[in-house]
């Protein structure tokens, strides 16, 4: 976090769906190696800012720059180079059910990165290792559990060495018993120095990978800081509200 | 053993129809399915005219009657100097209407595909064209698969209505055997095992096809 220059640059990102303003107006600088955390009321809009940010959802104004290089959102071919540096987690997996774990990681190698088959399984296998399923490369998605398919989701992000990873609460769909799989694997990754943008609701991410927190709401970034700054006792700011009630119910649920 | 005039002529006639029988069908299914595949991406994934082109030829081969199409493609179209031969007319018909058919299975199953397999394969990095091709259509492919096979097997019977254009099949030779004879119902049973075997044969295949491209997620073993 000292290096000055950002690796990625949002710039008054606006965006709204049948005349509903989502995000308005919302500025997000990340440095490399940073972690960023998302947090917010449902509906804030963190979904949809993730969203713009690789471009999956085109933002109606604003400008977004990838290592200083300004992304042409009517040029597809701009679009596509952003997608394959940004790698994205999705709460929901969206892994492709008609591949097996190991195809799911080489089919983006083989038709983005042009590997042959060989390397690319080779590739694969590494990450599927990396996430503790090096015996699973051969099950189809609906054989994994949950944990599992967000853990290969996971490892077919990093194998196309994304430069960024954006992650939408990643542990939110997932049963209790499962989400500390997919937690150790995240911290695995902020240990390795990785570069991320996380939408979460789970506590311990916030407190122990966070090296900024951004609350939003209503489609504006409202709070913005680090944890010590948002989370120091006695503050009392929305942040630290937030906080507090994700504390009581995952201690209510144990 | 010996068998009567009767029934010397009858099988080799049935014989022979259900040789132009496969023929027709055989090219019938597959062009059908590949028009329909076609016709079905453009209608899911095509801007406005293209869809509206697609909808159309659906709604035109499936809103009329096969015997029509039939009897427009060899009798009508020569007006405006298109000739076919009875064969090439009636192998056409069938594909036109059983591609409409198909293409109603293939949108259906292209739509029901879920946003995120989009997202997901966007997010990588493939182009939309590579999505659809390589994450959207084997997913759909194998949705549609029960609904194809039933059109296919459907074909199998609407086959018999070569006749319309001259092109003597199963149906035709069998009733022809049957006028000289004067003895439809033994020869029309006769045609019926033959129609029946041929269904066991094509579902026999299309199990088999089902088979191999089995997934775990996609319907039952
Ligand atoms: N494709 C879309 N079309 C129309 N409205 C949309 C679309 N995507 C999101 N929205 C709306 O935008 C708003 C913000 O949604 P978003 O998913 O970004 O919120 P979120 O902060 O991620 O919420 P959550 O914590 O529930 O995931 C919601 O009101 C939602 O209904
Ligand atoms: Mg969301």
């Amino acid at each position: 976090m000292t290096s000055n220059t950002p690796i990625l640059k949002a710039q008054a990102i606006q965006k709204s769906f049948d005349g509903n303003t989502i995000l308005n107006g919302v500025d997000v600088v990340l440095e490399k190696g940073e972690i960023i955390v998302l947090i917010g009321p449902s509906g804030g809009g963190k979904s949809t800012l993730l969203q713009c940010i690789n471009c999956l959802v085109i933002p109606d104004d604003g400008q977004i720059e990838l290592e200083q290089q300004p992304i042409d959102f009517s040029n597809k071919q701009d679009l596509y180079r952003l997608r394959q540096q940004v790698g994205m987690i999705f709460q929901e997996f969206n892994l492709f059910d008609h591949l097996t774990a190991l195809d799911n990681i080489t089919i983006a190698l083989r038709k983005v990165k042009k590997l042959d088959r060989n390397t690319a399984e080779k590739r694969a296998r590494l990450e599927l290792e990396q996430v503790g399923l090096g015996e699973k490369g051969d099950l189809y998605p609906a054989q994994l559990s949950g944990g599992q398919k967000q853990r290969v989701a996971i490892a077919r992000a990093l194998a196309m060495d994304p430069k960024i990873l954006l992650l939408d609460e990643p542990t939110s769909a997932l049963d209790p018993d499962l989400i500390g799989e997919v937690i150790s694997v995240i911290k695995n990754l902020a240990a390795k120095g990785m570069t991320m943008i996380m939408a979460t609701h789970q506590i311990s991410l916030i407190s122990t990978l966070a090296d900024h927190i951004l609350f939003m709401e209503n489609g504006q970034i409202v709070e913005s800081g680090t944890p010590k700054e948002l989370l120091a006792k006695g503050n009392v700011n929305k942040t630290q509200g937030f906080c507090d009630r994700l504390n009581e119910l995952a201690t209510g649920e144990q | 053993m010996d068998f009567s005039p009767f029934y010397q002529e009858l099988f080799s006639s049935l014989n022979r129809g259900l040789l132009m029988s496969v023929a027709l069908i055989v090219p019938s299914a597959i062009g059908g399915v590949l028009i329909g595949i076609t016709a079905g991406c453009l209608r899911a994934y095509g801007n406005r005219a293209v869809r509206l082109l697609g909808n159309g030829y659906a709604a035109v081969f499936r809103g009329t009657p096969l015997v029509v199409q039939l009897f427009v493609l060899y009798f009508g179209l020569p007006n405006l100097g298109i000739y076919f031969s009875p064969y090439a007319a009636a192998v056409t018909g069938f594909i036109l209407c059983s591609g409409a058919y198909q293409s109603e299975y293939i949108r259906g199953a292209l739509l029901s595909i879920k946003r995120g397999q989009y997202a997901g394969a966007h997010a990588l990095g493939l182009t939309h064209f590579q999505t659809i091709f390589w994450i959207i259509i084997p997913q759909a492919v194998r949705r549609a698969i029960h609904g194809c096979g039933n059109e296919i097997i459907y074909l199998i019977k609407y086959s018999s209505l070569a006749y319309i254009v001259t092109c003597l099949e199963l149906t035709g030779e069998g009733k022809t055997v049957a006028t000289e004879y004067f003895r439809f119902t033994e020869v029309f049973i006769i045609i019926g095992l033959y129609y029946l075997a041929l269904v066991t044969c094509a579902s026999f295949l299309l199990k088999i096809i089902e088979k191999r491209l089995y997934i775990p997620g996609f319907g039952h073993k």
